[in-house]
């Protein structure tokens, strides 16, 4: 177990591509950050630089209390599962869950026992005499996962582990590998570009965009309190409405109806989440319902309000249909922030 | 299945099994006619060619193709011919295969300078047959005291830019997560190496057997200029060598040729039959 330190991490390619800009923060001992972000926003890359398998071009990793920039990947005391799980397709689960243990010398009884203990823990034990091969794609998961307990590391590396499964196969690993990690309190790094993902299982979020780090904290905070107009668009299914508004008088103005006191001046953006409308007749907005999505549960309402898309989230019981719905908007809902820059006021 | 659709299946199939028969035909007759000829007597051969007779004397001419030494020294017999084309065959193609794979290894895995430049001249010494740089090689053999030795005549022929062709592509089609997972596992390129590359390599490495072993054993004009002592003497050579003896009015003799012939054609089948079903499962089997 141990801390993860981040200190002016940077990653720069040969053809001057920046993929990380500077990156400070800490990984808490027995912590399970996620790193989520769209494809290309460099958490893969600072995953991999983690693990050693890309250079640091500038700044400081430690893990614990040892800087490990020129450390072996071997050396880290760390463990990785890959997205397309990297098994060694000649080998028996067995040897596949044994080989890093083998290759640092460990005694075979020892070896033996220890990947018993690792099947057992995934219930694997039928199949290991099996080739990968013969294993479904959840199994085939889960040797990934017991190649990584077998060997005890401080450090678990999670590169989207679960993008290759079915939909239901990836709630139920889900829920096994937060499990996993609960009852070892090894401290883990995951990445993934599934929101969901980030949300259930995340003690801690990290929210990155092109290179940068967009906001660190909580799935609560992330999701009630985005820094930015891309945190509160990328959390949430279906993301936080964005509105332009006008700050005037000292009051926030949307379609002409004020939302409270606010020390800016001039144009802004708005945020309010789907599930912070409510239909009230009382309401003071007008919503232009055009489509009702069923989902059970609940009801999902996509509409207009003046000439913005809204979405508007509903529980199941109250009346859904197209044309004009007045809604009110929970107090403390709305999130302010810049027009131009995006970010949080 | 009506009646007209039977016919024009059976049609089909005849004319199928046709084409394959008289290929098979095509392949094996000549054969045939060799084995048949071991078993007349060599005069009968002069006078009459092949014939549709069999005779006796298969035994005498295999006892003597097989053991009793020819030449001019009396040391070349069958089996030490069928030895020395055994070294050849296996020596040229395990030597081609392992340095193929080092050089593709070497080309692949690590992040050398001038790697696509080595790899690209390696390729173009395709161009440069050993025919065509046959004295230049000849000089080099002679001087390093070679001639006459396996070393001489395998070491020569031994780089091969087919073979790292075809493991540089293999390898550039194995997963990059599965090197990453091994480094992480603690494997060093030795470990990887063996571990991992070679066993994945399996089929590749049984497909490149069958091709060089073949083209080793059936090399015949590096041997003959390398090779002068008659106990290195390889069966493809030695087949001609028998032949040759034609002083005055002595009959060759062709039976014991003949026999050679055969013996010279079973252990490249056998290579292809054994490999080829690994060959075959290897590409079939789409688990990488």
């Amino acid at each position: 177990m141990a801390q993860v330190q981040f200190n002016s991490i940077t990653k720069t390619y040969p053809n001057g591509f920046e993929a990380l800009k500077p990156t400070n923060f800490t990984i808490k001992e027995g912590e399970f950050a996620v790193l989520v972000g769209p494809s290309g926003c460099g958490k893969s890359t600072l995953l991999r630089m983690v693990a050693g398998l890309e250079d640091i071009t500038a700044g400081d990793l430690s893990i614990g209390t040892r800087v490990v920039n020129h450390v072996d990947p071997a050396d880290r005391d760390i463990a990785m599962v890959f997205q397309n799980y990297a098994l060694y397709p000649h080998m028996t689960v067995r040897k596949n869950i044994g080989y890093g243990l083998k290759n640092r010398g460990t005694a075979k009884s020892e070896i033996a026992r220890k990947v018993d203990e690792a099947a057992a823990m995934l219930n694997l034990t039928p199949y290991l005499e099996s080739k990968p091969s013969q294993l479904s794609g959840g199994q085939r998961q889960r040797v990934a996962m017991g190649r990584a307990i077998v060997r005890d590391p401080a450090l678990f590396l999670f590169d989207e582990p679960l993008s290759n499964l079915d939909a239901k196969l990836r709630n139920q690993m889900r829920i096994e590998i937060k499990a996993l990690q609960r009852r070892l309190g090894v401290t883990s790094i995951y990445v993934t570009h599934d929101q969901v993902e980030a949300m259930t299982m995340a003690d801690r979020i990290i929210v990155m965009n092109e290179g940068r780090v967009e906001q660190i904290g909580t799935p609560a905070q992330v999701y009630h309190n985005p820094a930015t107009t891309f945190v509160a668009s990328f959390m949430g299914a279906p993301p936080m409405n964005l509105l332009p508004a006008v700050v005037d008088g000292g009051q926030v103005m949307l379609e002409g109806v004020s939302f409270g006191p606010a020390p800016h001046r001039g144009k802004v953006i708005a945020g309010i989440r789907p599930e912070d409308f409510s239909p009230d007749p009382e309401g003071d907005l007008t919503i232009h319902v055009d489509l009702v999505e069923e989902l059970g549960a609940h009801r999902l309402l996509h509409g207009k309000l003046g000439e913005e898309a809204v979405t508007v989230h509903v529980a199941n019981e109250s009346v859904a249909q197209t044309g004009p719905l007045r809604v009110g908007v929970k107090p403390d809902a709305l999130c302010l922030f810049d027009a131009v820059e995006g970010n949080r006021i | 299945m009506s009646l007209s659709k039977m016919r024009k299946l059976k049609l089909s199939m005849i004319v199928d099994h046709g084409v394959l028969i008289l290929g098979s035909l095509f392949m094996i007759l000549p054969l045939v006619m060799l084995l048949q000829m071991t078993t007349i007597p060599d005069t009968e051969i002069i006078k009459t060619g092949p014939t549709l007779k069999i005779g006796d004397q298969f035994d005498d001419n295999l006892y003597k193709a097989m053991f009793e030494a020819s030449g001019f020294a009396g040391e070349n017999s069958g089996l030490s011919m069928l030895k020395n084309s055994l070294i050849l065959g296996i020596g040229f193609a395990v030597g081609k295969i392992l340095i193929g794979m080092l050089a593709a290894y070497a080309i692949v895995y690590f992040r050398l300078r001038f790697a696509t430049l080595a790899f690209w001249l390696i390729f173009t010494t395709l161009l440069l047959p050993l025919e065509v740089r046959i004295l230049p090689s000849y000089e080099v053999v002679q001087w390093l005291g070679m001639l006459n030795t396996y070393q001489g005549l395998i070491i020569p022929l031994i780089a091969s830019a087919t073979a790292t062709f075809f493991f540089r592509q293999f390898f550039r089609s194995v997963p990059e997560e599965l090197v990453e997972a091994a480094r992480i596992d603690g494997a060093g390129p030795v470990k990887f190496f063996i571990d991992i590359l070679m066993p994945l390599s399996k089929t590749m490495i049984a497909a490149m057997f069958i091709i060089m072993f073949v083209y080793g054993w059936n090399q015949y004009l590096w041997p003959t200029m390398i090779t002068t002592d008659e106990d290195m003497y390889t069966l493809v050579r030695g087949i001609k060598q028998i032949v040759q003896v034609l002083e005055g009015a002595v009959v060759p003799e062709y039976g014991r040729s003949n026999v050679l012939a055969l013996v010279a054609v079973i252990p490249p089948v056998l290579v292809v039959v054994f490999f080829q079903s690994w060959f075959v499962k290897g590409l079939t089997e789409s688990d990488k």
